[in-house]
C-alpha cells in the first residue's frame, strides 16, 4: 500500500508556495467557483419565489433538488475554497467520513422519530 | 523516501516524530479538527429544527411569507434580503481565498487588499443580520386573535370558518400604529363606526390610517385578504388579545413558539461566529500589515483564519437552505 504520511515535494503546508503563472490559473479556477455558486444561489431563490409550498409532488421534488444543489454547494466550498481537495487523502477522510455518517445517522433518526410524534399528537386529538 | 530528509523544517513543526502524518502543520490540522466538532454543534441544531418541525402539528410558518421585506421599500420581495446577505457572503468568501492565493506569493500588498475586503464583506452581512433582526422582532404589523368563530369570504373567493383564537393580521401600516395606541400613546386615536376603523397619529401632524383589509392565513399558506363588510365583521369579532412581531415568549407568525426560537438561535449562533471570525480576520490583517508574516516567511496564519471564514460561509448555506428555502 502507497503512504501518504510522508512529507514529499511540496505537500507540506508550509512548503505551499507557488508563483505568479501557477498563481493566474488558480485565480481562474476561483473565479468559476464564484460564479458557479452564484448561480445555483439565484435558481434556489428562484425556484423558491416561482413555486408554491404544499404536499404536492412537485415541491417535494424541489426541496430535494434544493438539497442536492446545497450539497454541491458545500462540496465546492470545502474542497475547494478550502483546498480540502488539494491536501491528503487521509486528511480528507479523517474530516469528511465521520461527519457524514454522523450527520446521516443523527438526520434520519431525528426525522423518523419527528414525524411518528406528530403521528402519535394528531391520533390523540 | 529521501525527500523528507531534504528539509529543513524544525522538529516541532513536524510534531516532534520527524514527520507530519497528513502533510499539514499542527496548527492547522487542529483547525480541521475545531471545525468538524463546530460543524456537529450547526448540524445539530438544524437536526433539531427538523425534529421539532417533522413534530409539528401546529403550521410551520413559510419563510418565504415572513421574510419578504426590504429595508427602505414598501412592497413584498420574498426571499431577495435573505439572498442578498447569501451573496454578500460568498464573496466575502472568495476574497478570502484570493487573500490566501496571494499568501502563498508571499504578496503582502494583495493578502491586505483582499482580506480588507473580506472583513468589510464580514461587516456588511452582520449589518444585514442586525436589520433582519430588527425586522423580525417588530414584525409586519401583527393581528388579533378572534373571540368568537366566524366565517368569511376571501379575495380568492374561497370561504373560511374561522375558529376562536385564530390570528387575523392587519397590513404593517394600520397594525405598527395599532401597537402604539394599544400600549397607552395618546397621541394615537382609534375611530371606529359603521363601515368605517381608522387611526389618526397626532404626533404626525394628524396623519389618518384606514383599515382598508384584514390577511388570514398569512404566514401558513398563501395570504388571504378580506375587504368590505366581512373586514368589519373580523374587527369587531377580535379579542382582547393581540400579537405584534416575535420575542422570546410571543410570535405572531406562528401558534407554537419553535419557529422563532430556532430562528433566533441558529442565525444568532451564526451570527455570533460571523462576528468572531471578523475579530480574528481584523487581528491577522494587523499581523500581517506590522510585517509578522514575512518573518516567519510563510503566510498559513492567513489560511488558517481563512478556513474559518469559509466555514462560517459554509454553514450560511445549509442554514439558508433549511430554514429559508425548505
Amino acid at each position: 500500500m502507497e503512504r501518504d504520511d510522508l512529507i514529499v515535494n511540496d505537500s507540506y503546508a508550509l512548503n505551499a508556495h507557488h508563483d505568479d503563472a501557477h498563481g493566474k490559473i488558480l485565480r481562474k479556477k476561483i473565479y468559476f467557483v464564484t460564479i458557479l455558486l452564484s448561480l445555483i444561489t439565484a435558481v434556489e431563490v428562484a425556484m423558491g419565489v416561482m413555486f408554491k409550498r404544499g404536499d404536492t409532488f412537485t415541491w417535494t421534488a424541489i426541496k430535494w433538488t434544493f438539497v442536492a444543489l446545497t450539497l454541491v454547494k458545500a462540496g465546492y466550498i470545502v474542497m475547494s475554497f478550502m483546498h480540502l481537495g488539494d491536501e491528503q487523502k487521509n486528511l480528507r477522510n479523517a474530516v469528511v467520513a465521520p461527519y457524514v455518517l454522523f450527520i446521516l445517522y443523527l438526520t434520519y433518526i431525528a426525522l423518523t422519530e419527528g414525524f411518528a410524534n406528530m403521528a402519535i399528537d394528531n391520533l390523540m386529538h | 523516501m529521501s525527500d523528507e530528509t531534504n528539509k529543513n523544517m524544525s522538529k516541532e513543526a513536524l510534531w516532534g516524530g520527524g514527520r507530519s502524518p497528513f502533510g499539514v502543520t499542527y496548527g492547522k490540522m487542529m483547525m480541521w479538527f475545531f471545525l468538524v466538532s463546530d460543524a456537529l454543534t450547526f448540524g445539530g441544531l438544524l437536526v433539531a429544527y427538523g425534529f421539532s418541525r417533522a413534530s409539528s402539528t401546529e403550521p410551520w410558518p413559510i419563510a418565504e411569507q415572513v421574510f419578504r421585506a426590504l429595508p427602505g421599500l414598501d412592497g413584498e420581495y420574498p426571499l431577495i434580503y435573505v439572498a442578498l446577505m447569501t451573496f454578500i457572503l460568498i464573496i466575502s468568501s472568495v476574497t478570502m481565498v484570493l487573500a490566501v492565493e496571494a499568501g502563498h506569493r508571499n504578496d503582502r500588498t494583495s493578502v491586505l487588499k483582499w482580506m480588507g475586503l473580506t472583513i468589510i464583506g464580514g461587516a456588511f452581512f452582520l449589518g444585514s443580520q442586525a436589520w433582519e433582526w430588527s425586522h423580525f422582532i417588530h414584525g409586519g404589523g401583527g393581528g388579533f386573535l378572534l373571540e368568537h368563530p366566524v366565517t368569511v369570504e376571501g379575495d380568492d373567493g374561497i370561504t373560511y370558518q374561522m375558529q376562536a383564537g385564530d390570528v387575523v393580521y392587519m397590513d404593517h401600516h394600520f397594525g405598527h400604529l395599532m401597537e402604539q395606541h394599544l400600549n397607552g400613546n395618546a397621541q394615537v386615536v382609534l375611530e371606529a363606526g359603521h363601515g368605517h376603523v381608522s387611526l389618526t397619529d397626532h404626533s404626525d401632524h394628524g396623519h389618518v390610517v384606514e383599515l382598508h383589509e384584514l390577511t388570514i392565513n398569512k404566514y401558513v399558506a398563501g395570504e388571504t385578504h378580506v375587504e368590505g363588510f366581512k373586514m368589519y365583521e373580523l374587527w369587531e369579532s377580535r379579542s382582547d388579545s393581540y400579537t405584534f412581531g416575535a420575542n422570546l415568549e410571543e410570535s405572531e407568525y406562528a401558534q407554537q413558539q419553535a419557529f422563532s426560537d430556532f430562528f433566533f438561535f441558529i442565525t444568532g449562533f451564526h451570527g455570533f461566529h460571523v462576528f468572531s471570525g471578523v475579530v480574528i480576520n481584523i487581528i491577522i490583517f494587523f499581523m500581517v500589515l506590522k510585517g509578522v508574516m514575512d518573518k516567519r516567511g510563510h503566510y498559513e496564519m492567513v489560511e488558517k483564519v481563512g478556513l474559518y471564514w469559509h466555514f462560517v460561509d459554509l454553514v450560511w448555506v445549509f442554514v439558508f437552505t433549511f430554514f429559508y428555502l425548505i
